[in-house]
């Protein structure tokens, strides 16, 4: 009898004790999204998703050609990573057991490590420096380069996960082994690696530094590859530098659109992960 | 040992001797008619190794077309491994590699001139596990061999004729759009049955096709066989000996990788030759 008082004791200590170690966890999380909603809310009017930047002062305005910036320069980072990256996994995963394979793996394991500010002195020593000019290019490049290796790391783990079966199957029905690849094992991985490109975009879209002095910024819209273009992240960093209320205030407004968009595909990510495993077998 | 115990419990000798007795087979069935033909399929000296492991040592047999032969024998004895030597799938394990002369139709499969794929479109094969593409309806399944070749013809038909041969159409008939996941795994390994069909192999391997089905689609798979038979050169691996009597021409007994004994159906099952093979298939082994 003692012991079971004493046990249910225990158990009521640890549970009270994992508890608070879930509020600690959830706590910050919250509290960033409170901040910022709370204070990027007020700010938050149809015209500041469609107007461009004002002046100090002049009341309006928004953050529209920034949004437009970031899209474009997400558009053109994938167009270069998306074929890389993924076809970097569909080799790791089909032919990546020799030497090269390793190498490949190694290389795309350190460039996941480079921190994103060097990411962004390498595009403008590749870009910028050679263009003698800011631009759209420059930034896709920087956000490209931080896109590849993880679009080739989780392209790979989804094609792994496809059992052997059904390359088997495919393969005993007398098709190519090439095209088993593409239209059976890729087919099969699809919703799997869809996701990880969801997760990778939104990964570039929040990122400030690689853009810093690649894309630099532009008070106006641009949609020229080769000029200097807004994004949400850099437009965010120089407001919120600045030593204006105003513009403080709508470093928190942009804040917030900016969380809507990684979260919405963040969001996306998790829908169609969770619909594939529904189709998981019984 | 635990296969050898398992295949007393399936089979009690007692039932087995019954079964025999009570279903004679016609004397017409047992010598198939194209005995005299050259053989279908020919193998010499077919040795299979995984890595170190030497699965298949030296098999000699041969399969005369339009003929059903059954492989028998323990768990582990290499009955996957001779069938999938057949379409040459065991060399797409790392490190596994066959050696010998497996002659189809008296062209050497194992010659280095011998193209895998165009190989594997006349030699079709059943898993020992269904192994439906998952992203795919049923109608998808069926017609994936013809599509992913680029084979033409009436899809929708093809798709209707080898899901009635194997005993699968009237459950899926309304919702051929619905995915292959939908189907429990006796009804998948139906489907993979009609799919390997829909591309018209020359011969079919089926590896313990009915180990997950009920009796009554059991009987329906083995009233298929008996009527492909016309058609094809079948090979099928089965543990219930009910089943090997009742499908097959030629009975192959394997034990640790060795052929042991291979003849009509009848003669192994009644009067063999070999004391394992009668140990075996009396199921007292040992
Ligand atoms: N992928 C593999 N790698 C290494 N060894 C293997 C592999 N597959 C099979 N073997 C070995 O080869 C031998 C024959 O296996 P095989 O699968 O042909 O047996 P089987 O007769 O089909 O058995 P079962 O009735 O259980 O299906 C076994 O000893 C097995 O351990
Ligand atoms: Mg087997």
């Amino acid at each position: 009898m003692n012991r079971l008082r004493w046990r249910k004791g225990v158990n009521a200590f640890w549970t009270m004790m994992s508890g608070a170690a879930v509020l600690a966890a959830v706590l910050p999380l919250a509290s960033l999204l409170w901040l910022v909603i709370s204070h990027g809310a007020p700010g938050l009017t149809p015209g500041f998703f469609t107007s461009l930047p004002t002046p100090v002062g002049e009341p309006g305005g928004g953050v529209g050609n920034a949004i437009v910036g970031t899209f474009f320069m997400v558009g053109i980072a994938s167009l270069l990573a998306l074929p890389v990256g993924i076809g970097a996994g569909i080799f790791l995963a089909e032919k990546g057991d020799g030497k090269l394979g390793s190498v490949v793996r190694f290389t795309s394991e350190v460039l996941s490590g480079v921190p994103s500010i060097v990411i962004g002195i390498v595009a403008y020593g590749l870009v910028v420096a050679r263009m003698k000019h800011f631009s759209a290019l420059a930034g896709g490049v920087a956000l490209a380069l931080l896109m590849v290796p993880s679009l080739a790391r989780s392209t790979e783990e989804f094609i792994r996960l496809v059992p052997s079966a059904l390359r088997e199957a495919s393969l005993a029905l007398g098709v190519p082994a090439w095209k088993t690849s593409l239209r059976v094992i890729l087919r099969t991985a699809m919703g799997g690696i869809v996701t990880a490109v969801l997760l990778a975009v939104a990964r570039a879209a929040g990122e400030t530094a690689p853009l810093l002095f690649t894309a630099l910024n532009n008070q106006y819209w641009n949609t020229d590859p080769l000029q200097p273009t807004a994004s949400l992240t850099v437009q965010i960093y120089n407001y919120a530098i600045s030593p204006y209320e105003d513009w403080h205030q709508k470093a928190w407004t942009a804040a917030l659109v900016l969380l809507l968009l990684v979260g919405l595909l963040n969001f996306a990510a998790r829908f169609l992960s969770r619909n594939r495993l529904q189709g998981a077998p019984r | 040992m635990n296969a050898f115990q398992e295949t007393t419990v399936v089979i009690p000798p007692s039932r087995r001797m019954l079964d025999l007795q009570a279903k004679p087979v016609a004397p017409a069935l047992r010598t198939p008619a194209s005995a005299q033909e050259p053989p279908k399929l020919q193998v010499e000296k077919l040795d299979a190794w995984y890595g170190k492991t030497h699965a298949l040592h030296g098999v000699n047999l041969v399969v005369p077309p339009r003929s059903v032969m059954a492989a028998i024998g323990p768990s582990g004895c290499g009955k996957s491994t001779f069938l999938r030597c057949l379409n040459r799938m065991h060399e797409l394990i790392p490190g596994a590699r066959a050696e010998g002369t497996l002659l189809l139709d008296g062209q050497n499969l194992l010659g280095r001139d011998v193209d895998p794929v165009s190989l594997r479109r006349r030699v079709g094969m059943v898993f020992q596990r269904p192994n439906p593409f998952p992203t795919l309806s049923i109608r998808d399944n069926v017609a994936a061999g013809l599509k992913l070749n680029g084979i033409g013809g009436n899809h929708d038909e093809i798709v209707e004729r080898t899901l009635r041969q194997s005993a699968l159409w009237d459950e899926v008939k309304d919702r051929l759009a619905a995915s292959a996941l939908s189907l429990s795994g006796g009804q998948q390994q139906r489907l993979c049955i009609a799919r390997a069909l829909a591309v018209e192999p020359e011969v079919l391997l089926m590896d313990e096709p009915a180990s997950a089905l009920d009796p009554i689609a059991t009987a329906k798979i083995e009233d298929l066989i008996h009527e492909l038979k016309s058609r094809y050169t079948i090979l099928i691996v089965t543990h219930n000996m009910q089943q090997a009597a009742r499908v097959s021409d030629q009975t192959a007994f394997f034990y640790m990788g060795d052929l042991i004994e291979v003849g009509p159906t009848e003669k192994i099952f009644t009067n063999p030759s070999e004391k394992r093979t009668e140990d075996y298939v009396t199921g007292k082994f040992g």
